[in-house]
């Protein structure tokens, strides 16, 4: 048996993982909710969010706050360049095939990051940890740094806040009614082609916000990209496509089987991932929390 | 049926052209090797290998109408099976490339089996949850499969037999390997070509079609949909693992990645891009994409790019693809031609 210490600073860094997950995971789900496409881009959306906040990070130079403002300037320039794609490209495809939205999808993968190599070129870069988080704090024999506490804080009221907004507002109603019946809101002089924009715009910034906060924790690198939206679509799949708090718990179910898998078996934690992905689908294909398509 | 106005004009040259294309295709790529360059052959022989995979996937996407997400993962098998019998086990080449085809068309009826149950996006999540499955496999499981590292130097087959063969007759005698190569893997995809053809012409490449056209209308005439989807899956596997088993051995090597999502979206753009309503549209795609990338690459190191950029024009310009786009060019012409 481990000891308990390690066993806790494994499920928590598990934990971390899973917070990421679930703000780039939501993002995607939210689009998949409305839209009813699957956005390979979103992980391109990520890795471009973690190099602007990196980029700003450069401009602003080092000082208390800083940070904060480079990620949330990053966050925001992905929300404009999603609601660029979508209301110049996008849009045009919503009446084909399914095949046809999804390719598009990954030309964008395809182009954006090469883009991202024109601009910063193959070398990693890191962004260091806001001046205000370097310390870390010992919790049961286990060292956490503050900075990696604050995501574990951040995640949960970022989901309670967009929980909020989804089920306590107008435009949380909104959303909701666009992802059962588009007609019928139209209908009602809801002007769905700007909800649409709006809702991958929303998305785009969660995709681009998980990316500029995890540059300080991991080095940016081309190919973090493909890397990440597989996992994405791990977590959205099990929680159940288009559900929110699906998307939370397939997050942190994913956190967990990682990294305790490594921990057990380093050899076959992917191969546990996926093939829990399989399961679910197989059993569930509307995900543990999800509802069927009808 | 009734004989459509276009039966009863005679002939045109340009008709006589399309029927023979295939065998005028055939012919000219075995003169590719006479052109005396390496490199032409090297190209040649990795076209046709694609040819076949693209091929093999439109039976799914342009003919069942299953967007099958990870179609990488046969032509993953068929790799690792020709190329861990073959370097291994020492199995002959003649054994080893239809096990190829039996192991990937074996795990394309047990993936199948559950894939087939799902619709549209699910079905597309799950090929591709199953294509990773495979992946990490191939990934992880250093002692057989070599790991992240692969499997390099796998044997080409012996072609003993055809120096043999060259005492007697000429032609046959003083090809380099490599060369002897591409042209066992031109008969045999041509071989392979020949049957899918014979497949979606037959009444089972019909209810295919119908399938894709309409899945209720076949369930109420008295098809088993999800039957006809299975076999439709189990043969595109097939073939797949044929194209990965022949891929191994002419990369000289087999890698993880073969099994890759990111293989697996290539291959549709392909099809895609030859056109996945006609029978060589793939076949096309995968000529067209292959040339140019080695023209691309050659001026810059941004493919994906290019790439990407191509994938857009050809969404919202020609959805049908090159094939689609040559068809219709050439009505428009014909109708121009005879309202003259």
């Amino acid at each position: 048996m481990p000891d308990p210490s390690f066993v806790f600073a494994q499920s928590l860094s598990g934990l971390t993982a899973a917070m990421f997950l679930f703000l780039i995971a939501s993002g995607l789900s939210l689009i998949f909710g409305v839209l009813r496409v699957l956005n390979f881009a979103h992980g391109t959306f990520y890795m471009l969010g973690a190099y602007s906040a990196y980029q700003l990070v450069q401009w602003l130079g080092p000082g208390p706050g800083r940070f904060w403002i480079a990620a949330l300037g990053a966050a925001l320039a992905i929300a404009v360049l999603g609601g660029l794609v979508e209301r110049l490209l996008f849009r045009h495809l919503y009446g084909k095939e399914e095949l046809y939205q999804l390719l598009f999808t990954y030309a964008l993968v395809l182009i954006l990051s090469d883009v991202a190599k024109i601009v910063w070129g193959t070398q990693q870069k890191s962004v260091s940890r806001p001046p205000e988080l370097t310390g870390s704090l010992s919790l049961f024999g286990a060292i956490v740094p503050h900075y990696n506490l604050l995501i574990l804080l951040l995640g949960p009221s970022i989901a309670l806040a967009f929980w909020f907004v989804l089920q306590k507002t107008r435009a949380g109603r909104v959303i909701r009614a666009a992802a059962l019946d588009r007609e019928t809101l139209g209908a009602l002089g809801v002007n769905v082609d700007r909800l649409y924009t709006l809702v991958f715009m929303l998305g785009s910034f969660l995709g681009g916000l998980g990316g500029a906060l995890i540059a300080p924790m991991r080095a940016t690198v081309p190919g973090m990209d493909t890397e990440i939206i597989v996992e994405a679509f791990v977590v959205v799949v099990i929680g159940g496509l288009g559900s929110f708090w699906g998307t939370f718990l397939g997050a942190l179910i994913y956190g967990q089987v990682l990294s305790f898998g490594i921990l057990f078996f380093p050899r076959f934690s992917i191969f546990a991932v996926f093939a829990l992905m399989a399961a679910v689908l197989i059993v569930r294909p509307w995900g543990l929390l999800g509802r069927p398509l009808q | 049926m009734r004989a459509g106005l276009g039966d009863l004009v005679p002939m045109t040259p340009m008709t006589a052209l399309a029927r023979w294309a295939p065998a005028v295709a055939l012919a000219a790529a075995f003169c590719v090797p006479a052109l005396g360059s390496r490199f032409y052959t090297f190209v040649a022989n990795d076209v046709v290998i694609w040819a076949l995979f693209a091929t093999s996937l439109n039976l799914l996407v342009g003919y069942t109408g299953l967007v099958s997400f990870g179609h990488a993962a046969y032509f993953g098998i068929g790799a690792y099976t020709t190329g861990l019998l073959m370097k291994k086990a020492g199995v002959s080449f003649l054994l080893a490339f239809p096990a190829a085809g039996g192991l990937a068309g074996a795990f394309a009826l047990v993936f199948g089996f559950f894939c087939v149950r799902l619709t549209r996006i699910y079905f597309a999540m799950l090929t591709l949850a199953f294509a990773q499955i495979v992946w990490a496999i191939c990934f992880k499981w250093n002692e057989v499969t070599g790991g992240e590292q692969g499997m390099p130097e796998i044997p080409y087959p012996d072609f003993g037999w055809l120096e043999r063969l060259g005492a007697a007759v000429p032609a046959v005698a003083g090809w380099r390997t490599a060369e002897y190569y591409y042209f066992l893997t031109l008969v045999l995809v041509a071989l392979c070509l020949w049957v899918l053809r014979r497949i979606v012409g037959s009444p089972f490449g019909r209810i295919l079609t119908t399938i894709r056209e309409n899945p209720e209308r076949a369930e109420f005439i008295g098809v088993n949909v999800r039957r006809y989807e299975l076999a439709a899956f189990v043969l595109a596997g097939v073939f797949a693992g044929l194209a990965g088993g022949l891929f191994g051995i002419f990369n000289r090597g087999v890698f993880p990645d073969f099994a890759y999502w990111t293989k697996s979206s290539e291959v549709l753009i392909m099809t895609l891009l030859g056109g996945m309503g006609t029978f060589f549209g793939p076949g096309i795609g995968a000529l067209a994409l292959i040339l140019l990338n080695q023209q691309i690459v050659s001026y810059t190191e941004y493919w994906p790019l290019v790439l990407g950029t191509i994938l857009v024009v050809l969404l919202f310009g020609f959805p049908g693809g090159l094939a689609g786009a040559a068809i219709a060019l050439w009505q428009r012409a014909r109708r121009r031609l005879r309202g003259a």
